[in-house]
């Protein structure tokens, strides 16, 4: 019975991989061998690394290797974007968690107007802004964008996580003597870390699969960001599909490890260790 | 954290840009192309001594790149383009006159399309226009017509003609030599009336006795003369690096429809180097560097290179001389057929016949309407993009109302704050400000300001930047579907109807798959947790654009897997873009696919959060399994779960990405939601910007009302609960 039922659950799990896998495998097959149609069982006849290496060995004249700095430019946009949002969102959501305070409300309201926007409008405005600035072609104005586009949602997403978090917590320790800054950074930001997690892997993602305002504020090839790299690859007459699709299985590549790394905060009873403490 | 902070201040001040100065030329060019140009560039740079910066944008944002960097000094010296968007790109002030000389070697009538009024705007590099390459295996002789191919001998399977069948841009060749234009040249929208009706009673005849396969895409053309499944193709010279070495093919001019008939005649692109303006008073002062640029690229030499290495139709008369090109077959006949074709009307309406074209020659070749009424709904389409702005207004009012309001709201903060309870209220406030400042600052300035900004373009009308204000009335017309049929075609409120379902159908599949998935990952004793998990993520993974255009291709008639799995099982395949019923389905699939994961993995982290203990109490107290669910789990997700749940609605109510690159609206904008449908109005109907915001602030009003109703709901529920009915 228990055998069977092992079984059941397994069987279930193996479909919905199976449906997840199914487009992914399109994908790759595409990428192996651009020049046959991937069939019902998307496998390639006969698999080359051409348009892999294509893409991933470009030089410019100079002999550098472009898509590896770019990789590096993406990287370095999407963890420092998670890094901004996060710690913009971290102490906004405590509070919002915690204190009553005047036009609490109104900001929470504000917070989530923003998500209902959509974005495209503003792209004319913030390059303006951007450039009034002075970050315009540069990674640092693209970060800025990104992670204040992402704290609404970390905001949200955090201040859920500190709700769940019995306030007697931090009470026991600022009775111990602990001012309300020490309570939160060494009681409570520990307890959150599953949530913090999954914040933070959600704001690299906005940052790491962006184009149009990047491809819109970046004039130089180095600095370019992975998906304007990879857009390049379809033109107005002729798309180049194997080499856009086997960008597509390097770009995902980061975020797959970046989840398998991210799986030990999501498990375990954090919570459960911090209330018996 | 200060140091981490210095040290990525650190790392992003060194991505500064510090060099001087040299020419900055864009252009949207891949492969030998690109290549070619690149070595035409440092060929001038060692004649010249100047230094050239190329850049190669990403056809999908080369507009908005240049619309916006262009105007703030930001953009390129140079940059080449198709002449059919000189229009645009003069009415949008982002071109400077070529006043220096222009070498004798290119020809007028490779001038002339870049030409507007008195003014010279840039000088043509290369010419493309379609031509029919053939399989020389399957067919040895040069057919006489179009319809002769239908007559050939073909072994089994395989089509006689593969081309774009929908695409007007290709069709147009056929409608030309009937004596039919796809915009007249007073610029009134020309697919109808006689011409436009035996071209498409042809194509329809010729999809249904399979001489050309249906729904044929860039791609499936490439894909069946590529394989030898097609005997002959319509395209234009950006087929020939994608076809196979073992394949033997040539290229001739563009036949007659039937024997004896004028030949095919196709539209004409010149593809030329324009000199991009410069703001007054930021002048760069290398206009004869630029100058000499061009004419390099486009002259005798610089023309060479891009023939020999980028196999381009080069205008220059010149560089035709050179044995290596005047014996290249290729190159030859394509430069013949150029000479045969029809430039393409520079006028801003040019651009918006295709949509409608494409739409009306659907109706014929998949829904199998009579032409005549098929063409009649382009025309009325196209008079629906094309219709005039509403009448400017005087702002006053406007700016009155608002002052006013803003008075009153002073006021009205004055009076509260001289309340001595608010004031103690505020002064208790303090501290936590503190906390949120840095917050709200950064997302007023980077967030809300620009939408504002945004939102304000909606009362507005006009076409590009040509604005002027309007007051309310593209509210009027949204609201009250510009006069017509307020359920018919193209309404808001059907678009409405379409987006509420879609999001509703797509919320309840992601969290029932997500929660689901999570409850059954989070089993103790479950093997290979960790693989399952990573195997599950993979849809969030993969970025979306690229998913997305697999899945359509999954979804294709002739080539997708869906259909492969349905004529496996002994089904007929499915036209899934042809109803309605079928192409939403095919969105809804997508975006399942692509939205379960966060569900999952958001509840997941929630899950972790439970404390074990509860269940071991619960255990011990000899509770079910499915007790146990409905008294802690469920009730402990549902608060980390909510903003999930809110947000997962408002995003997919904007989900652009999936309706735009799966479906694209198909059938007939029917599965276009509120989003898109913006979008549309903002880029594929003419720039109506103002119209296109005011969709937006639209759909920002229903879902603040929307989630002040769920929050208003959810509290009246909460207050209703007996005290200690849960856990």
């Amino acid at each position: 019975m228990k055998v069977l039922k092992s079984l059941g659950v397994h069987a279930i799990i193996l479909s919905a991989v199976a449906f997840a896998l199914y487009p992914v495998l399109w994908v790759v097959s595409l990428a192996l061998s651009p020049n046959e149609p991937p069939g019902a069982i998307p496998w390639p006849s006969d698999p080359s690394l051409d348009a892999l290496s294509e893409v991933v060995l470009r030089q410019d004249d100079e002999g550098t290797y472009l898509f590896l700095m770019q990789t590096g430019a993406s990287l370095l946009v999407a963890f420092a974007t998670a890094f901004v949002a996060i710690l913009i969102a971290t102490p906004a959501a405590y509070a919002l968690s915690r204190f009553r305070f005047v036009g609490k409300d109104a900001s929470l309201s504000a917070l989530l107007a923003t998500q209902m926007f959509p974005g495209v409008a503003a792209a004319i405005p913030l390059y303006l802004l951007l450039d009034a600035i002075g970050l315009i072609d540069h990674l640092g104005g693209l970060v800025l964008v990104y992670a204040t586009t992402a704290v609404p949602f970390a905001i949200f997403q955090l201040r859920g996580a500190f709700d769940g978090i019995p306030r007697d917590l931090e009470e026991a320790a600022m009775v111990d003597g602990a001012t309300r800054l020490q309570a939160f950074r060494l009681v409570v930001l520990p307890t959150v870390r599953p949530a913090l997690a999954v914040t933070a892997l959600f704001a690299f993602m906005t940052a790491w699969n962006e184009f149009i305002l990047a491809a819109t504020f970046l004039s130089r090839e180095e600095i370019f960001t992975l998906p304007v790299v990879l857009q390049r690859y379809v033109g107005e007459h002729r798309a180049q599909w194997g080499h856009f699709a086997a960008g597509a299985i390097v770009v995902s590549v980061p975020v797959m490890a970046l989840f398998y790394w991210l799986q030990r905060h999501l498990v375990g009873g954090l919570t459960a260790g911090g209330v018996k403490g | 954290m200060t140091r981490a902070l210095a040290a990525l201040a650190l790392v992003l001040a060194s991505a500064l840009p510090a060099r001087a100065e040299p020419i900055r030329l864009w252009h949207a060019y891949g492969g030998a192309e690109e290549a070619a140009l690149r070595e035409a560039v440092r060929e001038f740079e060692r004649r010249t001594g100047e230094e050239v910066d190329l850049l190669a944008v990403a056809f999908g944002a080369y507009l908005a790149k240049l619309e916006s960097a262009i105007p703030t000094g930001r953009g390129p010296d140079v940059f080449i383009d198709a002449h059919e968007r000189l229009t645009t790109y003069v009415d949008a002030g982002l071109l400077r006159p070529i006043t220096g000389d222009v070498p004798d070697s290119l020809p007028p009538e490779s001038l002339a399309p870049l030409r507007q009024g008195d003014a010279l705007y840039g000088l043509p590099l290369s010419l493309k226009c379609a031509a029919l390459y053939l399989n020389t295996d399957l067919l040895p002789e040069t057919p006489e017509s179009l319809d002769a191919l239908a007559r050939a001998q073909l072994p089994e399977g395989t089509f006689p003609l593969v081309m774009e069948a929908e695409n007007g841009y290709y069709v147009a060749a056929i409608l030309h030599s009937l004596g039919g234009q796809l915009l007249t040249d007073e610029g009134e929208y020309g697919f109808e009336g006689e011409a436009a009706e035996r071209t498409a009673s042809w194509l329809a005849a010729r999809v249904s006795d399979r001489t050309i396969p249906d729904e044929a895409t860039g791609e499936l053309v490439q894909r069946l003369f590529a394989s030898g499944d097609a005997a002959a193709a319509i395209s234009g010279p950006w087929l020939a690096p994608d076809l196979p070495e073992g394949l033997h093919w040539r290229v001739v001019p563009l036949p007659p429809l039937q024997d004896g008939g004028e030949p095919l005649e196709p539209f004409l692109t010149v593809e030329a180097a324009f000199a991009a303006s410069q703001p007054e008073g930021d002048e760069r002062g290398n206009a004869e560097a630029v100058e000499a640029l061009i004419r390099f690229l486009a002259g005798t030499s610089g023309s060479r290179i891009r023939a020999t290495v980028g196999r381009q139709i080069v205008a220059d008369e010149e560089a035709w001389g050179d044995s290596r090109l005047g014996h290249d077959e290729f190159l030859t006949t394509f430069r013949r057929a150029a000479s045969r074709a029809r430039p393409m009307p520079t006028h801003p309406r040019m651009r918006m016949t295709f949509v409608p074209v494409q739409r009306a020659l659907r109706r014929v070749l998949r829904s199998g309407a009579p032409p005549a009424e098929a063409l009649a709904t382009g025309s009325r389409d196209f008079a629906d993009d094309t219709r005039p702005p509403p009448a400017e207004r005087d702002p006053m009012p406007l700016l009155l109302v608002f002052g006013l309001l803003m008075l009153a709201l002073v006021g009205w903060w004055i009076h509260k704050a001289r309340d001595p309870a608010v004031r103690l209220a505020i002064k208790h406030s303090i501290p936590a400000y503190k906390w949120v400042a840095h917050a709200f600052l950064a997302v007023a300035v980077l967030v809300i300001v620009p939408l504002l900004v945004g939102a304000a373009v909606s009362l507005f009308a006009g076409r590009g930047r040509d604005l002027h204000y309007v007051g309310l009335a593209n509210y009027a017309d949204i609201l009250t579907a510009r006069g017509g049929d307020l359920l018919g075609d193209r309404s808001f409120y059907i678009v409405l109807l379409v987006t509420v379902l879609w999001t509703v159908l797509n919320l309840l599949l992601h969290l029932g798959i997500g929660v689901a998935l999570a409850l059954l990952l989070n089993r103790p004793k479950l093997r290979f947790k960790g693989p399952y998990r990573v195997l599950l993520i993979l849809p969030w993974a993969v970025p979306s654009y690229v998913t997305a255009l697999a899945w359509k291709g999954m979804f294709h008639r002739q080539l997708g897997a869906v259909n492969a799995v349905i004529e496996s099982l002994g089904g007929d395949p499915v036209s899934w873009f042809a109803h309605f019923g079928t192409a939403f389905t095919a969105n809804l699939a997508t975006n399942v696919w692509l939205g379960f994961p966060f569900m999952m993995v958001v509840t997941l982290g929630a899950l972790s959060s439970i404390p074990d203990d509860l269940y071991e109490a619960a255990a011990v107290d000899g509770a079910t399994r499915w007790q146990r669910f409905r008294r802690i789990t469920a009730p402990l997700l549902v608060p980390s779960l909510a903003p999930a749940v809110v947000m997962g609605a408002v995003w997919t109510f904007n989900m652009f990405n999936v309706v735009f690159l799966v479906s694209g609206g198909e059938p007939g904008g029917s599965t276009e939601i509120l989003v898109s449908e913006a979008y549309r109005w903002a880029f594929t109907r003419g720039q109506l910007y103002g119209y296109a915001a005011a969709y937006a602030v639209l759909i920002f009003l229903i879902l603040a009302l929307w989630t002040r109703a769920t929050v208003w709901v959810g509290t009246r529920s909460k207050r209703r609960a007996p005290v200690g009915a849960t856990t």
